[in-house]
């Protein structure tokens, strides 16, 4: 072959593999680009800020301020209070409402601002009592009208709300009446009901996903590194130990719906283990990340050099002792990286945790107990799916920025896998 | 350079017999009917082609073969009388020392490398005492005043030689009666391997050492004895004087005037 040839050969394999990566790269920056520009907008939030003078006579009728007594009110009382003092601030602000109906004056605010204020006023009855400033969610759609969602010609199409609604939202923003403002809620909230979007959290998904990781940790990390040790230092090569290798292989291509299955019949109907709980949760995706651990673990075991533990053994030291203060030290950085590898990829699995009923509707928080591990959760990737599902577009955001979020984890526990590699890799 | 002659006492204080040792590796034969006497307070030199088995005996002496999966050793190894087979391996290699090919000290502080023999085997009762040993091992090893400034600092970070010679000092704070050296020299320089050598000429005098090397010139520059392997035998041994002198067998002969090998 000629020399000309030769290199032009070259050439076109160089050409070849960078348009590859640039394919590459855009696809990732356009997966990037659609997730931050729909899932960014979540991480604001439309409030009002208005000038409360409860009613105190509706909403303690015995005037004893007890909150048993008080709870008797039911959210709609303290929604016709929000409603009333709606008015008052617009009133005192000069601002005209008269084209609005009385159903769209009311739902100018979130169904799940009475509820809010309900809570406040129980735990505090003195609020009663005097005038205070309190911020309360504007409605879904209000709040979808200021990051582009909702617009004029949408709103006269749209049964939810209408374009008098949005004017005086406008009208109150001209005010400081309304502000858009960074949502610290969407990290701590729970989930909420199809039709208060705007007030829709990931704070039980974030409990849950805690507890199913606490519980990866404490469980993958030394079965597999015991596995990892057991097989690579003193197992005896023979079929069995090569049926086992080979198995644990098949293990980590396992889909991991079927683990999901396993969970199902293993721990919820055979254990009796409950239903929706970070425990089970936890659990199954153990199962699942044991076999991507315990691969990296034997990898790293086997990358140390065995002049090491011959080393260890020509001074006198037994096996165990050869291997557990020499060859594991050598070995932890890999073995951690294999760990907060698999621990990423336990922290995205949605499939198993679908079948052991994780995708209920949780609004409770679990209890930050150790019993918290058995009470109801979801999980990030299933709070991603939930509200993917759901009808209002308000929703689809929220999906994206909790995409965000979990993206920005994932990454973060590569980053720190690469870190420590990096760091503490090839001492010797 | 070094004084090659031996007096009679030393040749009769014998450390190591073998008696018809062979070696198998699976199906193949490395070792076959070594009979060998090794005496204390000299260096014996195994030397040899590639291939020959010198390694793999050097490895029966401390049972460094039994982490071999396959390798099976059979006829008799006595060291100070009694069959290698009835001494605990862990307490064996704690008695007869052994120095790499390639220097390999832990990932660990140059004091921790020296003390780590002395810890398992719980030789020391204080921190003062382990000090004492480390200082010991490395003045033995004759690397003390190149280190006892940074003792903390890793044993990786030391030159080759340095390494070589913080192995020695690490196989010889654990205060054997033996020590195993599988070519020592293979990975330094001219400079590293004389200090080396000088090191055992010095460490002769307490320790019964056994080296292989390849290098025939270090074999009779460092050894009183010589034992020559060729293709699983046990050709000749004898003094160092005699076999590169006055070889009895024409092998031998061809080997160290370089005629094969």
């Amino acid at each position: 072959m000629d020399l000309a040839k030769r290199n032009r050969k070259e050439k076109t394999f160089r050409l070849l593999g960078l348009s590859a990566i640039v394919l590459s790269l855009v696809f990732l920056v356009s997966l990037f680009a659609s997730v931050i520009s729909s899932g960014l907008p979540s991480f604001w939030q439309t409030k009002y800020t208005l000038q409360l003078d409860l009613p105190s006579d509706k909403l303690d009728k015995s005037g004893t301020r007890d909150p048993l007594k008080m709870k008797k009110v039911t959210t709609i009382g303290y929604s016709k209070a929000l409603v009333q003092a709606l008015k008052d601030n617009l009133d005192a602000a000069g601002i005209d409402y008269s084209e609005l109906s009385k159903k769209e004056f009311k739902n100018m605010i979130s169904k799940e601002a009475p509820a809010q204020l309900r809570n406040a006023v129980l735990a505090d009855p003195s609020l009663l009592d005097r005038s205070f400033t309190w911020t309360l969610l504007a409605n879904g759609r209000i709040d979808g009208y200021y990051k582009g969602r909702v617009t004029m010609q949408s709103a006269e199409l749209d049964g939810m709300v209408s374009p008098a609604q949005l004017e005086l939202a406008d009208a109150m923003k001209e005010k400081g009446l309304l502000k858009t403002s960074f949502n610290t809620q969407f990290f701590w909230w729970p989930d909420a009901s199809d039709l208060r979007p705007e007030a829709a959290g990931l704070g039980v998904a974030f409990l849950g996903s805690f507890y199913m990781m606490l519980i990866v940790l404490v469980l993958a990390v030394p079965i597999s590194v015991c596995t990892a040790v057991f097989l690579e230092e003193f197992a005896p090569t023979n079929w069995f130990t090569d049926l086992i290798e080979i198995n644990i292989s098949n293990l980590a291509a396992v889909p991991s719906i079927v683990f999901g299955i396993l969970g199902l019949s293993l721990f919820i109907n055979f254990a009796g283990l409950p239903q929706s709980a970070p425990l089970v949760g936890g659990l199954c995706l153990t199962l699942m990340t044991l076999p991507t651990v315990i691969i990296a673990a034997r990898a790293s075991i086997k990358a140390v050099p065995p002049s090491l533990k011959d080393g260890a053994l020509a001074l006198g030291a037994s096996k165990t002792q050869a291997v557990f203060h020499h060859v594991l030290p050598s070995a932890a950085p890999g073995i951690l990286t294999g760990t907060i590898i698999g621990l990423a990829q336990a922290l995205g699995e949605t499939a198993p945790l679908l079948l052991i009923g994780m995708v209920a509707f949780v609004r409770e928080y679990p209890s930050l107990s150790p019993e918290g591990i058995t009470e109801p959760a979801t999980a990030l990737p299933i709070q991603i799916y939930n509200w993917t599902v759901r009808g209002d577009p308000a929703f689809v955001e929220r999906a994206s920025g909790a995409i965000i979020v979990l993206l920005t984890f994932m990454i973060a526990m590569n980053l720190l896998a690469v870190l420590l590699r990096r760091r503490v890799e090839k001492r010797w | 350079m070094f004084d090659k002659t031996l007096d009679r006492t030393m040749t009769e204080n014998t450390k190591i017999t073998a008696q018809s040792v062979n070696v198998h590796y699976g199906d193949k034969q490395a070792i076959q009917d070594v009979n060998v006497d090794i005496i204390d307070k000299a260096v014996t030199a195994f030397i040899g082609p590639s291939g020959c088995g010198k390694s793999t005996f050097l490895r029966c002496i401390n049972r460094m073969n039994d982490t071999i999966v396959g390798c099976k050793v059979t006829g008799s190894i006595t060291f100070e009388g009694k069959e290698l087979t009835e001494f605990d391996p862990v307490y064996l290699r704690s008695r007869i020392g052994m120095v790499f090919q390639k220097p390999n000290p832990f990932p660990k502080s140059i004091y921790d490398n020296v003390a780590y023999g002395p810890r398992i085997h719980g030789m020391a009762k204080n921190k003062a005492e382990l000090d004492d040993i480390v200082e010991r091992a490395l003045k033995k090893g004759a690397i003390w005043d190149e280190v006892k400034d940074r003792l903390d600092a890793p044993g990786t970070g030391l030159s080759g030689g340095q390494q070589q010679r913080l192995c020695i000092a690490r196989a010889v704070a654990t205060q054997p009666d033996v020590l195993l050296m599988d070519e020592p020299c293979s990975a330094l320089d001219p400079i590293a391997t004389a200090q080396i050598e000088e090191l055992i000429n010095e460490l002769r005098e307490n320790y019964c050492v056994i080296i292989v090397t390849h290098s025939m010139q270090q074999a009779a520059r460092v050894s009183q004895k010589t034992a020559f392997f060729h293709l699983g035998h046990l050709v000749e041994f004898d003094d160092t004087n005699k076999i590169f002198t006055n070889p009895e067998d024409p092998r031998t002969e061809s080997y160290i005037t370089g005629r094969i090998g």
